[in-house]
């Protein structure tokens, strides 16, 4: 084992449940902004993400670690901590990484057409998030929203799949936001 | 109180719970399957609703529990106590001050706003269930869209009735895609479900179905351009106690020789206005 394990909750039932409840919170309003002040998980995995592991992920849900996220330290705080078994894309119910480091949307499960549920959310690691850039409408946005998105071509084909289609948290530090499937980007 | 985990469902079961309510606020409308859990009450008795409510509080949280819009109710009460009881959490029974309200088939008089979840506890949540029985069949309706047989359904009930003759779970569109049962509330709160600024929660324990409404998301009333939806209620009535002739009222029998009243549904919405005096019309 390695001597810089991190801790998770505190208080597990507590911590989570308010943790969860930000990201409930995003979910419901895509391109709103919430913080997750939240234990620190090993680098390069942002204190967001770290969250957001701890509340949802456990050994029933594969974990797809890609790029500079799939470290030996972070390999390490993953099975202490959630136990979630590593997988590829493929079979992933989870994935964390940057943009780029997770690749094409396509390689992760879009779910069925009667079980769209049964596809993967992405956890986005961001070197900055705003509420400025693309342009978002849809269900749990009164008017409009604007969120800095990596690549607005893929995520519009992701939401003009719906209802399959990839859920995505994007992380940058102890800030997230979310785009669910559900939210059409770009238009006027 | 110690003896119990944070809102009594272990941490396993909250994240699965968690994991089904990110997914149905992903897809609006859409029922997700959940792994139910036995709780300690009856199923019809809120399961579903008190798993849901569970996995969302926050021990910062104010909680309202109401059962056909009443805060003084069997169901209510216990629901509210247990809740109490293994969250500690602050309950009210004002509208206006709840974070969390858990329902059993009411919407509020009192409207919703941005920051409240509304969870809804619903017995049956397929709504192509009493027209299709195999689940197997229903999700292929569900995934084609194929829902001519919802619309036959309510055609047949104007052949034979003159009307769409359903008053409660009347089935909704949600944001033109999902068809969706409401719960069993009056389809005089139909309405009161598009365009909410509140997000809807809906937790069904017997039947392992978890689905949502985020805020602001459309949701129409099924119905025919030449029969349109209205949001009907007792016609001509006021409540006995406040006045109101614009809230949903439930009718009393009073004694053994036909006698009756009609009287708000939603407690907190007539006690309020009694308390302020006001016979007058609501606006």
């Amino acid at each position: 084992m390695s001597a810089h394990l991190t801790a998770g909750f505190i208080d597990p039932a507590r911590d989570g449940a308010r943790a969860f409840r930000q990201v409930l919170d995003a979910m419901a309003h895509p391109g709103r902004i919430v913080t997750l002040d939240g234990p620190q998980g090993p680098a390069p995995c942002s204190p967001a993400a770290a969250s957001v592991l701890l509340t949802l992920a456990d050994a029933t849900t594969p974990l797809h670690l890609a790029g500079a996220h799939d470290a030996a330290a972070l390999r390490d705080w993953v099975a202490f901590h959630l136990g979630a078994p590593l997988v590829g894309p493929a079979d992933a119910v989870f994935a964390l990484g940057t943009w780029d480091a997770l690749g094409p949307l396509a390689a992760y499960p879009q779910g069925s057409a009667e079980y769209p549920d049964r596809s993967a959310t992405l956890i986005v690691e961001m070197d900055a998030l705003d509420t400025d850039g693309a342009r978002l409408t849809g269900p749990g946005i009164e008017t409009q929203a604007f969120l800095s998105l990596p690549d607005v071509g893929a995520l519009a084909d992701n939401a003009a799949r719906f209802p399959l289609g990839l859920d995505v948290l994007f992380t940058c530090g102890p800030r997230l936001a979310a785009l669910p499937r559900s939210t059409k980007i770009g238009g006027c | 109180m110690t003896a119990y985990n944070f809102a009594y469902l272990d941490e396993a079961t909250k994240r699965m719970l968690r994991r089904a309510i990110l997914k149905a606020v992903a897809i609006p409308g859409y029922q997700v399957p959940f792994s139910s859990r036995e709780m300690p009450m009856p199923y019809g008795w809120g399961t579903g609703g008190v798993q849901v409510t569970a996995a969302c509080l926050v021990p910062e949280d104010t909680l309202k529990v109401i059962d056909q819009g009443a805060d003084d109710t069997t169901n209510a009460v216990s629901i509210r106590k247990f809740f109490q009881r293994v969250a500690d959490v602050a309950v009210t029974e004002r509208t206006a001050q709840a974070s969390i309200i858990q329902t059993r088939h009411r919407i509020p008089e009192t409207p919703l706003i941005a920051g409240q979840i509304l969870v809804f506890q619903v017995p049956i949540p397929e709504p192509l269930r009493f027209l299709e029985p195999r689940e197997v069949e229903t999700r292929v309706m569900h995934a084609l869209e194929d829902y001519g047989l919802m619309q036959v359904r309510l055609y047949e009930d104007i052949a034979r009735h003159g009307e769409i003759a359903r008053a409660y779970a009347y089935p909704v569109r949600v944001e033109g895609r999902y068809i969706m049962d409401p719960s069993p509330i009056p389809k005089f709160d139909n309405p009161k479900l598009n365009n909410s600024p509140a997000l809807q929660l809906f937790g069904a324990g017997r039947e392992c179905r978890i689905y949502a409404l985020p805020p602001f998301t459309r949701v129409e009333s099924l119905d025919f351009d030449d029969y349109p939806f209205s949001a009907t209620k007792a016609a001509g009535q006021s409540c006995a106690l406040c006045g109101s002739t614009v809230s949903y009222l439930d009718e009393v029998i009073t004694d053994d020789a036909g006698g009756r009243m009609f009287v708000c549904s939603d407690t907190d919405y007539c006690a309020a206005r009694v308390a302020a005096g006001s016979t007058e019309d609501a606006a």
